[in-house]
C-alpha cells in the first residue's frame, strides 16, 4: 500500500505544473477572462501536444491511456493556474461521458477529435430547477428532435459538439445544427463561461439511451474537486506569501497569530482535500465499491474547504484582497461556481447518508 | 500511488486475522464500559497475550519483540484490531511514545532493561512532561536534577501525568543544566515510581474520574545511568516523543471513531424526532453524513503521512495536522451524538436511563481535553505556521 505519488505521477504533475506556469501564467490568464469565451486556440494546441486533452481515454482514440488519479493530478495543476478556457468542459466532462457511454463507431467520430485536439465540447445538463438528480431532468428527445432549454451549459459558444443529457438518453448536438440557441450568462467565474442553451426541433443523435451516467459524473465531479485543490494551494501560497511580506506594527503580518492560525487552517483544508481527493482518484480506477462514497466525501470537503480557504484569503489580505488586481478573488469566483457544479456540499452529505447511514450493518456490539 | 496491499501485507494481514480469530477474548463487553481502574488488569492481560503473539508493537524492530512492521502494516494493525472489536491495550504511552525513544535514545543496556517490560505490560509507563508552569511553553520546565556522585537528585512537581497512579516508570523531563538557555539544559531520566520521595496524588478531572495526577519528587536518588540520551540534549529526546504522540494516534483513532458512527447511526434509528427515525430526519443526516466523511478523510491523511514518512524517514511537523484534525473531529462529533440523544444525552454511569451506559455524556466532557493534551490546538497550529509555513515566528 503506497499512497504516495509513483515517480511517473510526480513527473506528470511536475512538468503539467511547468506547462501551465509557462504558457499559461497570470498575466495571460487574466488575458483570456476579458475576452468573451476565454478560449485561445494557440493554448488549445499546446494543451494537446501534451497529451492532455486525451489524458485518460484509450490509446485507439488517441488518447494517452492514463489512469484516474493522473486526471486528478492534471486537473490539480490546471486548477493552481486557473486555466482559462474549454479544458474542464471539453476533456473531464464531454470526454469521460463518451467514453462511458458511446458506442465504438461514435467515439470514433467525437471523442477521437477532442483527443486530437480538433474539437471542443461540453455537456448540457441542468435545467431550470437547478437539480443534480438524474431523475429531475425533463427536457427529451422525440423522433430525433429536442425542445427545450439548458441552463449554466460551460464553454457552449466554443463547442462544437454538445452532449445533452435528456430523459430518455444522451443526445449529441452539432454546434451548427438548426434550431439550437446558445445564450451567454453572467456567470461570477470569469474563467468558466456559461450558457443558456435552446433547443427548438434540434436534430440530435443518440449516443446513449437509459444508460447510466453515474460512474461518468464521478470521474467528473472528482476531477472538479482536484481543480478546487490546486486553486487551495495556489490560494495558500500567496497567501503566505503576503503574510510573510506585508508589514504592520513593524512586523510582518505573518507573525501575529491570528493571522498564522487562519493559514495553518487553509493548510489542513487544503491537504485534507487533496487527500480524499487522490483517494476518489485511485476509488474510481481500480472500480473500488466505496468508490462513489469516495467522491461524495472528496467533492463536499473540497466545496466547502475551497470557499472557507478563499475567505481566509482574501481576509489576510486585507484591502488588497478586496481589489480586483489581486488575484485571489478570481480564484474565490471559480470556487463559489465548482461549488455548486455536480452538487454541492449539502448535495453530496445526503449522497453520503444514503450509501452510509442507510446501508449501514447493524453493529454486534455497542460503542 | 497503489492502495492494494502487496503481498507482504497481505501475508501479514492473514497472519494478524488468524491470530485474533482465536485468541480474542470473549467477555470484553463485559469489561468495556467499567472505569479505567477496573478494567486495567484486564487490559494489562490482554496486551500480555498479545505479545505472547508479538502483536503488541509491531512496528519495533523485530530484535526488541516488533515485527519490524512498516507503517502500512502498521495501519493494517489498526484497522484489523477496530474490524474485531478488540481491547485496547494496557501500556499505551510505552508502547506508542515511550518504548519508541527508547529505541532511538536508548543504550544497548536500557533497551534491554526496559523494552521486554514495557511489551509484556509488566512494567507501565507514564510521561513527566507537563509542569505547573511549564505547558505549552514546555522548555520553560523547572524540574531540577542535580548530580551527586553517580545518582541525580531530583526536586519538583509534574502535573497531567496520564497513568500516573499506575505507573511503574516515568519518562521524566528535568533541567541539568540552570545556566544554559532553556531548551540546552534539560535531561530525560528513566526514573522509578517506586523510588522513594515521589508521590502520586490524584488529580480529578472535568469527567470525574482521575486518569492523570500530580507527580511530586523531593530528593529523589535517580541512577545517572538512567539518563536517557546526552546529558542536556533532552529536548531533543522529549520532542521525539511528541512527535510519535501526534504522528501515530490517527491510526489508532480510526478505529474508535468508526466504533462511534456506527453505533450513533443505529441510535438514529431507533431515535424518534419530528414523527420518524432521527437517521431519518435531513439535519441529522447532514450531520452524520459530514462526520463519516471526516473520519475518512483523517484516515486518508494518515495513509499519505504513512507513505511520507515511509519515503523520507521521520516524522516532521506535518503531524500537527493529525492532532489538530482528530481532536477537533472528535469533539464535532461527540456534539452530534448529544443532538441524536437529546435529553438523554446528558445522563452519566449509573442512571436507569443512560444510553450505552453513559458512555456518551462521558465522551462529549472527554473530547474537551482532546484539544488540550498533546500540544494544544494553538500550539499545533503555532507549529504549522512556522515550521511548514515558513511564517516568522511569534514567540
Ligand atoms: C487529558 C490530558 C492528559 C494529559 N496527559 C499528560 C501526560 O501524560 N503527561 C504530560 O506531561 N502532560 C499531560 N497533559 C498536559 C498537556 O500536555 C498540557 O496541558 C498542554 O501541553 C497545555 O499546557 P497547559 O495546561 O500548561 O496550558 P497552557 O500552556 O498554560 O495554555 C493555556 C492556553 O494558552 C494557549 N497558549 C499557550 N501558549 C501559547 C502560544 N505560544 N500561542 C498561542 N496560544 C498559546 C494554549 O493553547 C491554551 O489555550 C495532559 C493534558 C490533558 C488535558
Amino acid at each position: 500500500m503506497q499512497f504516495g505519488l509513483s515517480e511517473s505521477q510526480e513527473f506528470l504533475k511536475d512538468s503539467a505544473r511547468k506547462f501551465f506556469a509557462g504558457e499559461c501564467p497570470s498575466s495571460e490568464m487574466r488575458r483570456l477572462i476579458e475576452t468573451d469565451t476565454a478560449y485561445d486556440a494557440v493554448l488549445w494546441s499546446k494543451l494537446t501536444e501534451q497529451g492532455y486533452t486525451g489524458i485518460i481515454f484509450p490509446e485507439e482514440y488517441g488518447g494517452v491511456g492514463l489512469g484516474k488519479v493522473e486526471l486528478m493530478l492534471l486537473m490539480e495543476e490546471a486548477g493552481r493556474a486557473l486555466l482559462p478556457g474549454p479544458f474542464f468542459s471539453t476533456v473531464a466532462l464531454a470526454g469521460s461521458v463518451l467514453d462511458a457511454v458511446a458506442s465504438p463507431v461514435q467515439k470514433m467520430q467525437y471523442l477521437a477529435p477532442i483527443c486530437r485536439g480538433s474539437a471542443r465540447a461540453t455537456v448540457a445538463i441542468l435545467e431550470a430547477n437547478v437539480s443534480w438528480n438524474p431523475g429531475d431532468i425533463q427536457l427529451s428527445a422525440t423522433g430525433g428532435k429536442l425542445r427545450g432549454e439548458k441552463l449554466f451549459v460551460s464553454d457552449a459558444a466554443v463547442a462544437d459538439f454538445l452532449l445533452v443529457v435528456a430523459r430518455n438518453g444522451v443526445f449529441a448536438v452539432h454546434a451548427k445544427a438548426e434550431g439550437l440557441k446558445i445564450s451567454p450568462m453572467q456567470g461570477m467565474d470569469l474563467t468558466r463561461k456559461l450558457y443558456s442553451v435552446e433547443f427548438r426541433d434540434t436534430p440530435a443523435e443518440t449516443i446513449a439511451s437509459g444508460k447510466d451516467l453515474a460512474r461518468a459524473f464521478d470521474v467528473v465531479t472528482a476531477a472538479l474537486a482536484a481543480e478546487l485543490v490546486g486553486g487551495m494551494q495556489r490560494t495558500l501560497d500567496i497567501t503566505v506569501e503576503y503574510a510573510k511580506t506585508r508589514k504592520q506594527f513593524g512586523k510582518p503580518i505573518g507573525m501575529f497569530q491570528a493571522v498564522q492560525h487562519q493559514c495553518a487552517d487553509m493548510y489542513l483544508e487544503t491537504e485534507s482535500s487533496r487527500s480524499a481527493v487522490y483517494y476518489a482518484g485511485w476509488a474510481l480506477e481500480e472500480n473500488s465499491p466505496d468508490a462513489a462514497t469516495a467522491v461524495s466525501i472528496a467533492k463536499m470537503y473540497a466545496s466547502d474547504a475551497a470557499r472557507t480557504v478563499g475567505n481566509r484569503g482574501i481576509q489576510i489580505h486585507g484591502g488588497m484582497g478586496f481589489t480586483w488586481e489581486n488575484d485571489v478573488h478570481l480564484y474565490y469566483r471559480r470556487a463559489k461556481a465548482s461549488e455548486t457544479a455536480f452538487g454541492d456540499a449539502t448535495f453530496h452529505r445526503e449522497r453520503i447518508a444514503s450509501l452510509v447511514i442507510d446501508s449501514a450493518g447493524v453493529s454486534r456490539k455497542s460503542a | 500511488m497503489d492502495l492494494n496491499l502487496t503481498a507482504d501485507e497481505l501475508a501479514f494481514r492473514d497472519e494478524l486475522r488468524a491470530w485474533l480469530a482465536s485468541h480474542l477474548p470473549r467477555d470484553w463487553d463485559q469489561w468495556r464500559e467499567k472505569p479505567m481502574d477496573e478494567s486495567f488488569p484486564y487490559l494489562r492481560d490482554w496486551q500480555r497475550k498479545l505479545q505472547e503473539g508479538r502483536w503488541a508493537a509491531v512496528s519495533w524492530p523485530k530484535e526488541y519483540g516488533g515485527r519490524s512492521a512498516t507503517l502500512m502494516q502498521q495501519a493494517i494493525f489498526w484497522e484489523e484490531m477496530a474490524r474485531f472489536e478488540a481491547p485496547p491495550m494496557a501500556n499505551s504511552l510505552g508502547l506508542g511514545l515511550i518504548g519508541p525513544t527508547i529505541i532511538a535514545y536508548g543504550t544497548e543496556a536500557q533497551k534491554k532493561r526496559y523494552i521486554p517490560k514495557i511489551l509484556s505490560a509488566e512494567e507501565i509507563w507514564c510521561q513527566g512532561f507537563s509542569e505547573p508552569n511549564a505547558g505549552s511553553d514546555l522548555a520553560g520546565l523547572q524540574t531540577e536534577a542535580r548530580l551527586d556522585g553517580d545518582h541525580y537528585i531530583v526536586n519538583g512537581q509534574k502535573v497531567w501525568t496520564s497513568y500516573g497512579w499506575v505507573g511503574n516508570w516515568c519518562e521524566l523531563v528535568v533541567r541539568t543544566d540552570t545556566s544554559a538557555p532553556k531548551h540546552k539544559g534539560l535531561t530525560v531520566l528513566l526514573v522509578d515510581m517506586k523510588s522513594p520521595g515521589v508521590e502520586v496524588r490524584p488529580l480529578r478531572q472535568m469527567t470525574g474520574e482521575s486518569e492523570f495526577n500530580e507527580l511530586f519528587f523531593r530528593d529523589v536518588r535517580v541512577p545517572a545511568e538512567n539518563t536517557l540520551g546526552a546529558v542536556n540534549d533532552g529536548w531533543n529526546v522529549a520532542v521525539s516523543t511528541l512527535m510519535y504522540e501526534r504522528g501515530s494516534y490517527g491510526a489508532r483513532l480510526h478505529l474508535v471513531f468508526k466504533r462511534y458512527i456506527t453505533r450513533l447511526i443505529e441510535l438514529a434509528r431507533t431515535i424518534q424526532r419530528n414523527g420518524r427515525p432521527a437517521s431519518e430526519d435531513p439535519i441529522i443526516r447532514q450531520k452524520l453524513a459530514q462526520c463519516s466523511a471526516e473520519i475518512e478523510i483523517m484516515r486518508f491523511n494518515q495513509m499519505r503521512a504513512f507513505s511520507r514518512i515511509t519515503a523520507t524517514g521521520v516524522p516532521g511537523p506535518e503531524g500537527s495536522i493529525q492532532k489538530i484534525f482528530w481532536s477537533e473531529l472528535n469533539q464535532r462529533l461527540q456534539q452530534i451524538a448529544q443532538e441524536i440523544l437529546g435529553s438523554f444525552g446528558q445522563l452519566m454511569a449509573g442512571d436507569a436511563h443512560a444510553v450505552d451506559k453513559g458512555l456518551w455524556s462521558y465522551a462529549y466532557l472527554r473530547t474537551r481535553g482532546n484539544t488540550i493534551e498533546a500540544g494544544t490546538s494553538e500550539v499545533q497550529r503555532n507549529i504549522i505556521g512556522h515550521f511548514v509555513l515558513g511564517l516568522p515566528r511569534s514567540y
